[in-house]
C-alpha cells in the first residue's frame, strides 16, 4: 500500500498566518478534505493547491465562503466545457 | 520604455485617498485574478498592471515619488544623485537622509511580472513583507494527457514532452495506471510578482491493444487448448507480457479452468522487482469436424 504524507493543519496556518476557523469552514462547505487523526487535523498534499487557492481569494479579495463555493463550482465548470472542448475539436 | 499612468490603471483621480486606490485594487482584482481567469493571458497581463499600480499607489514612499517625478521618471536618478550629494555635504541632509529610497529590499524571483518603467523608477520588483502586502501568485496549472500502450507501461521509459516551447524529458515508471496523473512541479503558467510557477498535470491514458485483460497489477488472458490435451494432460506454450512460457495442462482440465501465475503480471508501480499476477483461463476447445474414424472412436468411447 502506497504511504501518505499529510500536513498538520496547524503548520499550513502558520505558515499561512491565517486562522484554522478558515480552513474549518472551508471544509464544511465540502470545499476541502480534512483527515483527523487523533485529535490532530491533517491536509492532503493533494488538497493544498486549492486551498491556497481558497486563501488567496478570502484573504486577498475578500470574498467569503458562500462566495468562494459559488466560484469554484463556475471555475469547474469552465474547466470541464474547456476540455470538452478540446476532445471535440481532436475529434473534427 | 513609456511612462505608466497609474492612477489611469486603476481608474482613479490623482488625489484619492488610500481607502479609494485600496477599494478600486480590490475591485479590479476581483475580475483579473489569474485565480478566477484559469488559461486567460490577456486577464494575466492586466492584473500584473493593477498589481504594479497598486503596489506603488499604497505604498505612501513610492507614491510620493512616482507623484514628484512623474513623466519626468527618466531625470529621477539625476535628482537622486543630486539630493545625496547635498545631504553628504551637510546642505539639508537630514531631510533626504530620512527619505533614503534606495533602502528598499526586494525578493521578487520574476521581476519580468512588473514593468520597464516600475524597474526603472523603483530599481527592482515588489516588496517583502507579510503575506497580505506581499501579493505574489502562483501560477495557474497545466492539464495534459499522455496516451500510451499497455505494452508501454509495462516497462519504465522515458519521453518528451514539448510544453509551450520547452522540451521536457520525463521518466514513466512501469506500472502506471489509466487516468493516473502525474505532477510536474513548476512546468505550469509563470507567477505573477515573483510567486511560483503552477505545475504541469499529465493524465496518463492507457490504450490496451493486447489479449490482457488489466486489473490494476493483475493480467487476464484466455487460452484455448485442445480436446485431447484438456483430457489427456499436456503442455502449452503461452505468451506473457515479457516473454513465452511452457504450462503444464493437467490430466482431465475442465473447460474454464483458472491458473494463476504469481509474479507474471503487470509491474507494479513505482516498486522495481515487483509484479502482479498472470490469470490464465483454459478454453477447450472441441473439435467440429469429425472424420469417420474419430466418430468411431467417440462412439466406442461413450459406451464404455
Amino acid at each position: 500500500m502506497e504511504q501518505e504524507e499529510l500536513i498538520p493543519a496547524e503548520d499550513f496556518c502558520t505558515h499561512h498566518q491565517i486562522e484554522y476557523s478558515f480552513i474549518s469552514s472551508l471544509q464544511n462547505s465540502g470545499l476541502i478534505s480534512i483527515t483527523s487523526v487523533e485529535s490532530s487535523s491533517y491536509i492532503h498534499p493533494e488538497e493544498i493547491n486549492k486551498l491556497e487557492k481558497f486563501i488567496r481569494l478570502h484573504y486577498d479579495l475578500d470574498i467569503n465562503i458562500e462566495g468562494i463555493e459559488t466560484i469554484n463550482y463556475l471555475l469547474e465548470k469552465i474547466e470541464a466545457m474547456q476540455k470538452e472542448m478540446v476532445s471535440l475539436k481532436n475529434k473534427v | 520604455m513609456d511612462f505608466v499612468d497609474y492612477y489611469k490603471t486603476l481608474g482613479i483621480e490623482k488625489n484619492a485617498s488610500t481607502d479609494e486606490i485600496k477599494k478600486a485594487y480590490r475591485k479590479l482584482a476581483r475580475k483579473l485574478h489569474p485565480d478566477l481567469n484559469p488559461n486567460d493571458k490577456d486577464a494575466h497581463k492586466k492584473f500584473q498592471q493593477i498589481n504594479e499600480a497598486n503596489e506603488v499607489l499604497s505604498d505612501p514612499e513610492k507614491r510620493k515619488k512616482y507623484d514628484q517625478y512623474g513623466e519626468n521618471w527618466k531625470h529621477a536618478d539625476q535628482y537622486e544623485q543630486a539630493k545625496q550629494q547635498q545631504g553628504s555635504r551637510g546642505f539639508g541632509g537630514a531631510g533626504f537622509g530620512e527619505e533614503d529610497f534606495g533602502k528598499y529590499t526586494y525578493s521578487s524571483d520574476d521581476e519580468s511580472a512588473f514593468s520597464d518603467f516600475f524597474e526603472s523608477l523603483f530599481g527592482g520588483a515588489g516588496s517583502s513583507g507579510g503575506r497580505r502586502s506581499q501579493t505574489r501568485y502562483r501560477g495557474q496549472d497545466y492539464r495534459a494527457e499522455l496516451h500510451l500502450s499497455l505494452t508501454d507501461a509495462f516497462k519504465t521509459h522515458k519521453q518528451t514532452l514539448t510544453i509551450n516551447g520547452k522540451n521536457v524529458r520525463i521518466t514513466i515508471p512501469a506500472g502506471v495506471e489509466n487516468g493516473q496523473v502525474i505532477r510536474l512541479k513548476g512546468y505550469g503558467s509563470p507567477g505573477a510578482n515573483g510567486g511560483p510557477a503552477g505545475d504541469l498535470l499529465i493524465t496518463f491514458v492507457i490504450n490496451n491493444e493486447t489479449a490482457y485483460r488489466r486489473d490494476r497489477d493483475d493480467l487476464y488472458k484466455t487460452e484455448d487448448i485442445d480436446l485431447y490435451t484438456a483430457l489427456l494432460g499436456g503442455e502449452k506454450t503461452i505468451d506473457t507480457m515479457d516473454g513465452k512460457i511452457k504450462l503444464k495442462v493437467n490430466t482431465g482440465t475442465q473447460n474454464g479452468t483458472k491458473i494463476r501465475l504469481k509474479g507474471k503480471g503487470f509491474p507494479v508501480y513505482k516498486k522495481e522487482g515487483e509484479h502482479g499476477d498472470l490469470y490464465i483461463t483454459w478454453n477447450v476447445k472441441l473439435p467440429t469436424h469429425l472424420t469417420e474414424k474419430q466418430k468411431e472412436l467417440f462412439t466406442e468411447l461413450s459406451k464404455l
